[in-house]
């Protein structure tokens, strides 16, 4: 977009306060989970494709679906799994706090970045040890 | 270029549209309420297929055929194919506009990604719906228990 190049310039000293005005995405929290929205986003968006494909093998035979599925029972793939399982709860958690910062305000976006994290940990803790117990008695 | 040079210090406005459907809205809405209908539909089946019982380790043929001869498994997942795909797809979108820098990269990667969307609904979808748990002529121990009684 051509700006006139002085009124560019004072937009920009103006930004480089300490606190950035009216931007959510700007340093700090929210940038860090808008990074990790993206990023889990798109290890969640390929994990999906690879998935569909494998579980459709179910159409081929019962030994094709058991040769490929057995290769997500070993310990590598089980850490992948515990990874993946990490992703979409963050992408999960954090989704619903953009819902409520979009509906409601961004008053608390800061706060409810901690709290996310918190269930976070939380789902991770009652996730983890279950799955990997599953995953390397085996 | 034909376009008008507006006056100094008017006023934003978009360009005026004709009674068009806001897709960009509509876009941002379905991402917010398909993610609220996903979270319970994907922790649903990560609990049953990774936490009950012997979680990942237990997933095989016979697992996932007696899952799928239920409708309401049937329909659990195709219901979570189609709206995980086209978030996930509309997602993916968002990111080619944000950092595919030139018109040909963005229209070949958000072809790729349209065309990998709309593949997998329909081979997902026709997988469920034609699935057969009891294929025939297969070794009785893959199948689930229940296709001996037939």
């Amino acid at each position: 977009m051509p700006q006139n190049s002085a009124e560019a310039l004072t937009a920009q000293r103006k930004t480089t306060s300490r606190r950035p005005a009216g931007t959510l995405y700007r340093g700090r929290e929210g940038m860090w989970s808008w990074v990790l929205h993206r990023i889990t986003g798109v290890a969640i968006f390929f994990f999906l494709l690879v998935h569909i494909l494998d579980t459709a093998l179910v159409r081929v035979s019962p030994e094709a679906y058991n040769a490929v599925i057995s290769q997500y029972q070993t310990p590598i793939m089980g850490l992948g799994e515990a990874g993946l399982v990490a992703a979409i709860v963050f992408h999960a958690f954090n989704g619903l706090r953009i819902i409520a910062i979009d509906f409601w305000n961004a008053k608390h976006q800061r706060v409810l970045f901690y709290v996310v994290i918190g269930l976070w940990v939380i789902t991770m803790i009652a996730f983890l040890p279950r799955h990997l117990i599953n995953v390397f008695s085996h | 270029m034909t376009s008008t040079i507006v006056a100094p210090r008017s006023p934003y406005s978009r360009s005026p549209r004709k009674n068009g459907v806001n897709w960009e809205k509509w876009g941002w809405i379905y991402m917010r309420v398909s993610g609220v209908v996903l979270i319970v539909l994907i922790f649903g089946h990560l609990f049953v297929n990774l936490m009950v019982g012997e979680g990942v380790s237990a997933l095989n043929f016979a697992f996932v055929a007696g899952k799928l001869s239920n409708p309401f498994w049937q329909w659990w997942d195709v219901a979570m194919l189609w709206l995980a795909l086209i978030h996930g797809g509309n997602g993916m979108r968002t990111l080619v506009n944000d950092y595919a820098t030139t018109r040909i990269s963005r229209g070949i990667l958000k072809s790729s990604i349209l065309a990998a969307v709309v593949i997998l609904i329909v081979l997902g979808t026709l997988v469920v719906f034609t699935f057969d748990a009891c294929p025939a002529g297969q070794p009785a121990d893959l199948l689930p228990t229940f296709c001996q009684a037939v």
